[in-house]
């Protein structure tokens, strides 16, 4: 994982209306959404998105429905064009794009994935996947050969001659991502790629999906509205609410240090012990050396649920966390049962929104 | 003298309507029969209706209905040579190819139409069932010595029905792209589905002569176009959202995407169109007749004049057996186009 930043947004505002420029003054004078629709009938899509994504990151935009997610995601490829702001993809500035050029980021940098699959119903499955590069004109020989590569690495060996409407939901979207694998781009786009699926599909095809990256280090642009998902996927969560980010950083951070009751309301539903790691809540190492009354070593992305089964329920526990080999850390279980309560406990402000 | 006099004497219109009074006008079938029968008493509950012939009777300077229509005309009459000018050109390919089509049709003998037909039949259905069938009602067709009609009737529905195709959904697709050209189409093509076939005849016989066979070639396609024309439009515009978002955020061109995605994801709905084109060319076919359009209509038209009531029917039976076999093919050609694209 590089520092490198793959794709920056900078002030975005997308306002839905008869007149988008005219309403977005209202926007910058501070009129909130809600007026800006009763008062003057334009829809506040996007304001002011700020987010730097890196290369080879999974970033998650999380939000509910209405929040602007999926708004978002398709000004990346430009599939709806932004009232104001830039869109900065490897340093260029995408909205400057020509339609030449546009169409050269679609097929080479970029490919998505949807929530409806949006296979091709009257092509087979191989050729759904090698959609992408027959866009660019690749002989059919060639694409189909690819393909076939990528629909056996997500698990569809042998489908290829089948017609979408003859696989499952989750095979389906297993061709959607072979599709957008077989572009070879260095950017997926994932616009709810998994919430159609039912759970325990959805549970593989997560699993399928870090497992890819781990090999790929592609940089995943994932719209959820599952706040287990994106704990789960997220290097980086970017939280959206009514169409500006509430909060964003590390996943573990924003579920330790929630800084609205939107997100403290969201963070509290969620089984603590298994998504928190151990680095997350662990005392840092100081010069005094390694303590010695510690219970064992543990690895430092161990969960705290592993940790529980570990110490066998016994909160007297301590342990030393390690890195690399290298002690980096202390855990006391006490503070370990601690971080499994959330800051504000859920029962008073729950759902509020 | 007449009931709306004082309409004119009271507006002082009096001097006005005697100028324009011509004595030796013609004489109108009512005025015949007024000055030999009695005049009616006029009372309120006869009261005429105040229409150009009603107002012209007591002003001769208002022009009478019959004026309208001879206006029409005439202005039809004077228009007509430039139209001619323009439309003849365009329009005599046409002829050629219905001319060409019928003495193909009518030349080739039937040992050799026969099987080129059910390779037809097969290839479009891949149903052996269907083609024995059809070659059943062919054979029956044959046997009552109809088949020369009727092959004069299938090479017109031939020629109009791919004429129609050809030029109808081009229209349906350019439709689909614009709202504006589909605001501007969709009366043309409610007047043309509206206006009863014999309307259509009427100016297409003082356009071109009744000899020719674009007179009916046109006749035909203008009242069948327009199934195959909606229903591209609507095709089009049925495919799903997400699947041209996905189209587009691969980055396909438009040609790709008319071609790959939106034309074979319509192809149902195209097809359905076709199919009730190909109807619709029969249905006219049989009244293009009227205008020398050869084939089983002309026996229809036979039965009809002479009272020759067998003739009329047992051509009628033709007809329903070509329909149905026009229809059975087609459908089930877009039954396999439907099975092979379901969702």
């Amino acid at each position: 994982m590089t520092d490198k930043i793959e794709i920056s947004i900078r002030n975005l505002y997308k306002i839905f209306g008869p007149d988008p420029k005219s309403a977005l003054e209202y926007v910058y004078a501070g009129t909130s959404k809600a007026d800006l629709l009763n008062d003057h009938g334009h829809v506040l899509g996007l304001r002011d998105i700020n987010i730097d994504m890196r290369d080879g990151d999974i970033t998650v935009i999380m939000g509910l429905s209405g929040s602007g997610k999926s708004t978002l995601i398709r000004h990346l490829n430009r599939l709806i064009e932004p009232t104001a702001g830039q869109v900065e993809v490897d340093g260029e500035d995408v909205l400057a794009y020509d339609e030449e050029k546009l169409r050269t980021l679609r097929r080479q940098v970029m490919s998505m994935v949807f929530q409806k699959f949006a296979l091709f119903p009257h092509r087979t499955v191989a050729e759904n996947a090698g959609t992408t590069l027959k866009v660019r004109g690749v002989a059919k020989h060639d694409y189909l050969k690819e393909a076939h590569k990528w629909l056996d690495r997500v698990g569809l060996q042998g489908y290829g001659d089948h017609y979408p409407h003859q696989l499952s939901g989750g095979m389906q979207q297993r061709v959607g991502i072979a599709r957008a694998l077989t572009s070879n781009s260095p950017i997926m786009l994932m616009d709810e790629a998994f919430s159609a699926l039912d759970p325990l599909i959805r549970t593989d095809m997560q699993d399928l999906l870090l497992e890819l990256q781990k090999e790929l280090h592609k940089t995943i642009v994932f719209i959820t509205h599952d706040l287990d998902e994106a704990l789960k996927l997220a290097d980086r969560l970017v939280i959206l609410k009514d169409g500006h980010i509430v909060q964003q950083g590390e996943p573990q951070y924003i579920l330790l240090n929630p800084n609205d009751p939107y997100i403290e309301d969201f963070v509290s539903d969620i089984n603590r012990a298994r998504v928190l790691r151990v680095s997350s809540i662990m005392t840092p190492l100081d010069d005094s050396g390694v303590p010695p009354d510690a219970h064992g070593e543990v690895a430092h992305d161990d969960t705290l649920e592993s940790m529980i089964t570990r110490s066998g329920g016994d909160t007297s526990h301590s342990y030393l966390v390690m890195r690399d080999g290298q002690p980096v850390g202390t855990l006391e279980m006490t503070s370990l049962v601690k971080a499994l309560v959330p800051r504000v406990a859920s029962e008073a402000g729950a759902r509020k929104y | 003298m007449a009931t709306y006099d004082f309409l004119f004497d009271g507006a002082g219109l009096r001097d006005w309507c005697d100028t324009g009074k011509t004595g030796d006008g013609p004489v109108s079938m009512a005025d015949l029969l007024a000055k030999t029968g009695v005049s009616e008493e006029q009372t309120a509950w006869n009261l005429p209706f105040p229409s150009l012939d009603e107002l012209n009777e007591a002003c001769g300077s208002i022009a009478q209905s019959r004026d309208l229509t001879k206006g029409v005309e005439n202005s039809f009459l004077a228009a007509k040579d430039a139209l001619r000018f323009v439309l003849d050109p365009i329009t005599q390919p046409l002829s050629w190819l219905l001319e060409s089509t019928l003495s193909v049709f009518e030349a080739t003998p039937w040992w050799i139409m026969f099987p080129l037909l059910m390779i037809v039949v097969y290839f479009a259905s891949k149903s052996v069932r269907l083609v024995i069938f059809v070659t059943a009602c062919l054979l029956f067709l044959a046997f009552v010595d109809h088949y020369d009609h009727a092959m004069q009737t299938l090479a017109i529905i031939f020629v109009c029905a791919l004429l129609c195709v050809l030029f109808g959904v081009p229209i349906g697709i350019a439709m689909s792209r614009s709202n504006r050209l589909q605001r501007m189409t969709i009366p043309v093509l409610d007047m043309l589905q509206t206006l009863p076939p014999f309307v259509y005849l009427i100016p297409l016989i003082f356009l071109f002569s009744v000899t020719e066979p674009k007179l009916y070639g046109i006749a035909i396609i203008l009242y069948a176009i327009v199934p195959v024309i909606r229903l591209t439009d609507l095709g089009i515009r049925l495919v799903d959202k997400d699947v041209i978002e996905a189209a587009d955020s691969f980055g396909m061109t438009d040609r790709q995407k008319l071609f790959g995605v939106q034309i074979p994801l319509a192809l149902p709905n195209i097809m359905a169109g076709i199919n009730q084109t190909i109807m619709m060319s029969l249905a006219m076919v049989v009244i293009a007749s009227l205008v020398s359009a050869p084939g089983l209509g002309v026996l229809v038209l036979r039965g009809i004049r002479n009272l020759e009531l067998g003739v009329g029917l047992v051509s009628g039976l033709g007809i329903v057996l070509l329909a149905i076999i026009l229809d059975r093919v087609t459908k089930s050609a877009l039954d396999r186009v439907n099975a092979a694209q379901k969702h």
